[in-house]
């Protein structure tokens, strides 16, 4: 175990107290929404923060608990925040070089490595200019080579895109992705936007109100959340009720037929494109079909995205085409159906 | 939208700005009328005119030095630290600001005189006096002009991200280290513009100067002194030494301005 960290703060209305492991090599995600305490976690794994209780160790050395607290600029650490934050004053090279001038490199030594990082970066021949004259994509790729440059035990990346706009976005994401691959060290990346943490790590921690409300495999968040948070990031709708063999009877009282035998206390998790909307009464025997009031619809590309209110509350993607012939408003009455093979159910 | 560029003016703030423009400019003006230009070569050459424009520049500059050396950190105590009493701090260094400088010149002779708490302390130790004497005129310019720079560096450090100081920190840079290189050159310009006001503050002092350092000719006698003596004189040297001053002082400002002040307001 390369990162162990047990971490409590309590400060104000933010109640934090958050449990991380993460192995060399391996990419956390913190997920959660704003004010969740994610950044805070974040200082205090970088040192900027003493935690009020807790410990953090990296490779076995104590850098916070038993009375100990290792201050940042002592911690073998790169941090990437939301806005790359170069400094003004100094050039792209010498920002890249400052971490390792401070920890006493030679100047040329530290500006062949600034360079070769710069390089690394898709950056090469940028390191006379000023960070002024960096787009923001490539601001922020400076900052990673900064972060990076002195080979740190532990990388902190908070959130690194989200200051992007979106087409940047997307080529920053899959090169730093390829960063992490290369880099040995642990990586903490603190992100509200569910694709980051489902492009990027190798596990994610979802952080509600300074508590982890689950822990997996992105592939395990996206296909069975907890949490209503997780469900809309992932674009499910969570339905928790108790498992009666072949329908899930929820708690608000309505049933869902379901295609495995469930049991006990259990989420049932609808994707908005399984759900279909009807005006009548659909024909034939569909075993799901629900009232259902629509109480908003955002257009989602080509498809709108109707929320649904009455004994179960879903979310319904249909096509632009359907919601217009449907004649579909905000405050419609529609059937709902949903085909019992396409509800996912797994334990509470 | 384009922003104010040929906006109208009210003409209820038109006519007073306009009034204003002739109030600080007439005097100005009134003085390079009245001056004896065909004179200027022989008043300014003068005994006593070289001595006391040397003097001037040379304890504005000094306290402009002990000023940046000690009012830096000053500012950044004020601007950062979370200590207790920091309002208390501040209140303090402000009041030379609003204090009249005659007072502030009683005040450091009551301190730094030979009767003075300190004053007797360091003429008996050291035999040191300081009334009367270039290093008085050096401190009673400090006095009145240092809190010039200590507000300024404050606010260009309350405006600075400190956000650069955590990079730095994540960084390996140690407290020294990051005030150096980070906040320092971040808040270069705020410096730089606080030095220029503190030195001209400096460079006009005359109330706590009289007071505390007397107007000795060659030691004591700064321009304003001797500009304020010449007047009662012969007035046509007062207004040669006046305007000598005011072109220091422009030139200053102008050459500072180009190479500092301008990248402030960038």
């Amino acid at each position: 175990m390369s990162l162990r960290a047990a971490v409590a703060v309590r400060r104000g209305t933010l109640d934090l107290a958050v449990d991380l492991e993460v192995a060399d090599g391996e990419v956390l995600a913190v997920l959660g929404p704003n004010g969740a305490g994610k950044s805070t976690l974040l200082r205090v794994l970088a040192g900027l923060l003493p935690p009020d209780d807790g410990v953090v160790v990296v490779d076995g050395r104590t850098w916070d608990g038993d009375g100990v607290h290792l201050e940042a600029f002592r911690r073998s650490l790169g941090m990437v925040f939301q806005d790359a934050l170069l400094f003004p004053h100094l050039s792209v090279a010498d920002n890249v070089a400052f971490g390792l001038r401070t920890r006493g490199t030679a100047k040329a030594a530290a500006r062949a490595a600034a360079e070769a990082w710069l390089e690394r970066v898709g950056l090469a021949g940028t390191g006379g200019r000023r960070p002024a004259e960096l787009s923001g994509g490539q601001a922020q790729r400076a900052a990673l080579a900064r972060a990076l440059v002195g080979g740190p035990a532990l990388l902190l990346l908070d959130e690194p895109l989200s200051a992007l706009d979106a087409r940047t976005r997307l080529v920053v994401r899959a090169e730093l992705r390829r960063h992490l691959a290369d880099f040995p060290g642990s990586t903490v990346l603190v992100t509200h936007d569910p694709v980051d943490a489902l492009a990027l790590a190798d596990r994610v921690v979802v952080v509600e109100d300074g508590r982890v409300v689950q822990a997996g495999t992105p592939e395990e968040i996206a296909r069975r959340p907890r949490t209503d948070y997780v469900a809309r990031l992932v674009g499910l709708s969570l339905l928790p009720g108790t498992g009666e063999g072949s329908q899930v009877r929820l708690d608000g009282g309505a049933t869902v037929a379901v295609a495995e035998h469930a049991t006990g206390p259990v989420f049932a998790a609808v994707r908005p494109e399984s759900v279909a909307l009807y005006v009548a009464r659909p024909e034939g025997s569909p075993r799901n079909v629900w009232r259902a009031r629509v109480v908003g619809a955002t257009p989602h590309g080509a498809t709108v995205r109707c929320d649904l209110a009455g004994e179960v509350p879903l979310v319904a993607d249909v096509t632009a085409t359907a919601f217009a012939e449907l004649g579909l408003t905000v405050g419609a009455e529609v059937w709902a159906t949903v085909k019992a093979t396409e509800v996912a159910v797994y334990t509470r | 939208m384009s922003r104010h560029d040929g906006a109208r003016v009210p003409a209820p703030l038109l006519v007073p700005a306009a009034l204003g423009v002739l109030f600080l400019a007439l005097p100005l003006v009134g003085l390079l009328v009245r001056t004896p230009w065909s004179q200027l070569g022989t008043q300014l050459g003068a005994p006593g005119v070289g001595e006391a424009l040397r003097l001037s520049l040379v304890s504005a500059t000094l306290a402009t030095a002990v000023s940046l050396l000690l009012g830096v950190p000053l500012a950044w105590v004020l601007a950062r630290s979370r200590a207790r009493g920091r309002t208390v701090l501040r209140a303090l260094v402000t009041v030379p600001l609003v204090l009249p400088p005659v007072v502030g010149g009683v005040a450091l002779f009551l301190v730094l005189g030979r009767q003075g708490i300190v004053g007797s302390w360091l003429d008996e130790a050291f035999g040191v006096t300081i009334p009367f004497t270039t290093t008085a005129v050096v401190i009673a310019a400090t006095f009145v002009a240092m809190p010039f720079l200590v507000i300024s560096v404050e606010g260009a450090l309350r405006a600075a991200d400190a956000r650069f100081e955590d990079v730095a920190a994540t960084l390996g840079a140690g407290r020294w280290t990051t005030f150096r290189r980070v906040t320092l050159p971040l808040v270069a310009p705020g410096v730089a513009a606080g030095a220029v006001l503190c030195w001209a503050r400096a460079l006009g002092e005359f109330g706590a100067t009289i007071t505390f350092a007397g107007n000795f000719p060659g030691t004591t006698q700064t321009m304003p002194l001797a500009v304020y003596l010449a007047l009662q004189r012969d007035p046509d040297a007062a207004i040669v030494l006046s305007v000598l001053l005011l072109a220091v002082s422009l030139a200053t400002l102008l050459l500072l301005r180009d190479r500092w002040l301008g990248r402030a307001t960038a």
